[in-house]
């Protein structure tokens, strides 16, 4: 059974020491913790309004949430105007059902699919090949990860625990078409191949279907945001576009948007902002040389208007950005896959629990050092690390078996009894409180640089040293 | 109950709302008929000729190149250089804007055709809405003037830009927009675009040309004050 319907969530120990002891792995991991982290904070240091705009980010979020039953109804009013429809689902069955009514109503054999997260979270793909409907997924990474038959282990980049090698060897399973001689050394050649594999599936597609970053209710507007244009392909080629988003992806205006993308691609990857960025209303109009003839949006619930009210509505405020993933040391160590669902890091560790239940979400929230980076660099201030402890105490009062309640502190204590990645998290720690302490927007007092050099020479964790803790905590228990 | 009913009520019970309290409606309401401005970097609010300069260098570090011609008569002789320049075949499609019908591309060895892309076409070319300085940013606008599809499919893209439509935000932007089509009205698509296509899903090295064009080639009309 798939990690969609049984996630593996509850063994995240097991997974994590897996994850430990896989070289590749920690390749890959290595390399992200250096790209991303300093590209973000260099891309902050560039914009004086940087922090200005994270109050304001906030704000904006905390505003729409307060008010989201009215935006949503201007948003749907919009979206009709422009001759859209709208579909509500109060879970992931009913998101299945709505969207594959559509194919079925179009006779759709092939869905050529943007990158969506909301897409993963209902397990969209097992359901529209159960149905005899093709998902192609065309975001370079999801497309590697659908060939491996696996979910993302980041959620802007799925593929960033893969090295090149391992990428190069599904191209060359997948691809039996191609010459097998052909010379795949270069990572462009890849991506060539990539590009040249799913132009013909773009272009034959029955239906595009898309995420969305955000949903305007000024305009009925959905939002797209990337850098390959496999979205827009995705959705201005095919005869339909479906756009599957969780409803709190609404803001008001178009200036509330504009907000928010300021923050989106620098926290996430420290561009200025990513390379295209697409507003789509409704189908085709009378004159257009292409475009969807039929426009869909299909807005999620799944237990988030319930969490609108509790000490975890300010998760609601997430925009995908993962910075904090990028910036956690226990992520950086185990990678994406041992949180066991759709959502890893900080932000899964936190939404996990509220979307597919404590019971089985309960472990993430102890995979945390509580070292503090992860709220020191979200660009719409989530208390993560506060959040993670609210959900420790539930756990306290759900009383769960004290065997479970163990192995969650257990996992907690792994984290923190590791020399290593301890003095990390408190280095870090220290220096992302003595950053929230001080004056806004003084990036270049920030201790990042010296913090990411030493990070370089941090070793990877070893078999041996992990072994015989591992032991020993097994002991203890 | 439907699910859209049952999601409201479920909102309005977490919320503790009705619905139906005047001051939350006026607020609400009042937000999206005044679409408040939140805070906006200062760094595009420029000087014509600085704000151009700001625009160049920014879209050249998304990896665009970038060139200034004195009028739009200029525009096809520039295309056909840079086309040379990248060993690319004479060949542009465009859409039916005038701005780029009435320019003198016969005068240059350039076959121009016109029309979406069906997705074989190699160089494309299209004429901004807008632009925003403060990225470095291209604004375009679907329709039969410039079609989408153009801006996405050709390996290569020439896109045209008028001095006179560079903003220093984007918020400046929304409100050419608004002019053109209506408060709360858009265009089917609105295209933002920050440079040629890219991804890092390659053992995270960034590479350019994933599924959008290869090339962003951006050429700006400045009829202004004889800034080259
Ligand atoms: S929690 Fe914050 S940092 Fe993490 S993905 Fe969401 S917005 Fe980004």
């Amino acid at each position: 059974m798939s990690v969609h319907a049984n996630p593996t969530s509850p063994h995240f120990k097991d997974n994590a020491h897996k994850a430990l002891g896989d070289p590749q792995l920690q390749q890959a991991m290595g390399k992200l913790r250096i790209g991303f982290t300093a590209a973000r904070a260099a891309s902050a240091a560039r914009l004086p309004e940087f922090e200005a705009l994270r109050d304001s980010a906030r704000d904006i979020k905390n505003h729409t949430l307060a008010n989201l039953d009215l935006y949503l109804e201007a948003y749907e009013k919009k979206v009709v105007e422009a001759g859209g429809h709208v579909h509500y689902a109060r879970d992931a069955a009913e998101a299945r059902k709505i969207i594959l009514d559509i194919c079925k109503e179009k006779g759709a054999k092939t869905v050529a699919k943007g990158k969506s997260m909301i897409s993963e979270e209902i397990a969209l793909n097992e359901a529209l090949d159960a149905a005899g409907v093709r998902p192609i997924e065309t975001d370079l990474g999801e497309y590697i990860i659908q060939l491996r038959g696996e979910i993302p282990s980041h959620i802007i980049g799925p593929a960033v625990h893969l090295t090149k090698d391992q990428i190069e060897a599904e191209f060359r399973k997948a691809h039996t078409h191609l010459d097998k001689d052909r010379n795949l050394e270069e990572p462009t050649s890849l991506l060539a191949e990539a590009r040249g594999v799913l132009r013909e599936k773009f272009l034959s597609a029955d239906i595009g279907l898309t995420g969305a970053n955000f949903l305007i209710a000024e305009t009925g507007s959905s939002v797209i945001v990337t850098n390959e244009g496999n979205g827009d392909l995705s959705q201005t080629l095919a005869k339909t576009h479906i756009v599957i988003a969780s409803l709190e992806k609404i803001v008001p205006t178009l200036e509330d948007a504009s907000q928010l993308l300021r923050v989106l691609a620098r926290s996430a990857t420290g561009q200025e902002l990513s390379v295209y960025t697409t507003f789509s209303t409704g189908p085709r109009r009378d004159g257009d040389p292409d475009g969807p003839q039929d426009y869909h949006v299909v807005l999620l619930d799944n237990g988030r208007t319930s969490m609108i009210g509790t000490e975890f509505q300010e998760m609601l405020r997430c925009i995908r950005c993962g910075a904090c993933m990028n910036h956690c040391p226990v992520y950086h160590a185990v990678g994406g896959h041992a949180y066991g669902w759709v959502y890893p890091g900080p932000m899964g560790a936190v939404l996990t629990p509220s979307l597919i239940g404590v019971e089985k979400g309960g472990l993430l929230p102890n995979a945390s050092t509580f070292c503090g980076r992860c709220e020191a660099v979200c660009p719409m201030r989530i208390p993560l690390p506060k959040m993670m402890r609210h959900w420790r105490e539930r756990e306290f009062e759900r009383h769960l078996t004290p065997s479970v309640q163990r192995a969650g502190l257990g996992a907690w204590a792994f984290f923190a009894r590791r020399p290593a990645l301890y003095r990390l998290a408190t280095r870090i720690g220290m220096g992302a409180l003595g950053f929230m302490g001080r004056n806004k927007g003084r990036f270049s007092k920030l201790p990042f640089a010296s913090g990411w050099t030493q990070m370089r020479d941090f070793p990877a964790p070893e078999g041996e040293t992990f072994q015989a803790q591992w032991k020993r905590e097994r002991g203890g228990r | 109950m439907s699910a859209r009913d049952e999601i409201f009520a479920s909102l309005r019970r977490s919320l503790h709302v009705s619905g139906a309290e005047g001051p939350r409606r006026a607020a609400a309401e009042s937000r999206l008929r005044e679409n408040p401005r939140g805070v906006v970097p200062q760094r595009g609010n420029l000087p014509r000729a600085e704000r151009i300069a700001l625009f160049k260098r920014m879209a050249e570090s998304a990896f665009a190149s970038v060139s200034i011609v004195e009028n739009a008569r200029a525009v096809p002789a520039e295309a056909a250089r840079w086309l040379r320049d990248n060993n690319l075949p004479a060949t542009l499609r465009r859409g039916a804007d005038e701005r780029l019908a009435d320019m003198p591309w016969r005068e240059t060895a350039v076959a121009v055709s016109e029309g979406a892309s069906d997705g074989h076409d190699l160089n494309g070319v299209s004429h901004a809405f807008g632009a925003v300085a403060e990225s470095g940013t291209l604004v375009m606008t679907s329709g039969a003037d410039n079609p989408t599809t153009l801006n996405f499919l050709p390996d290569n893209h020439i896109v045209v830009l008028s001095a006179d439509d560079l903003a220093g935000d984007y918020e400046s932007i929304f409100d050419w927009l608004r002019a053109r089509y209506g408060k709360g009205m858009m265009p089917r698509a609105l295209n933002w675009i920050t440079g040629p296509s890219r991804s890092a899903d390659i053992a995270q090295t960034m590479l350019l040309g994933a599924h959008g064009p290869r090339k962003l080639h951006i050429v700006i009309v400045d009829e202004g004050t004889g800034l080259l």
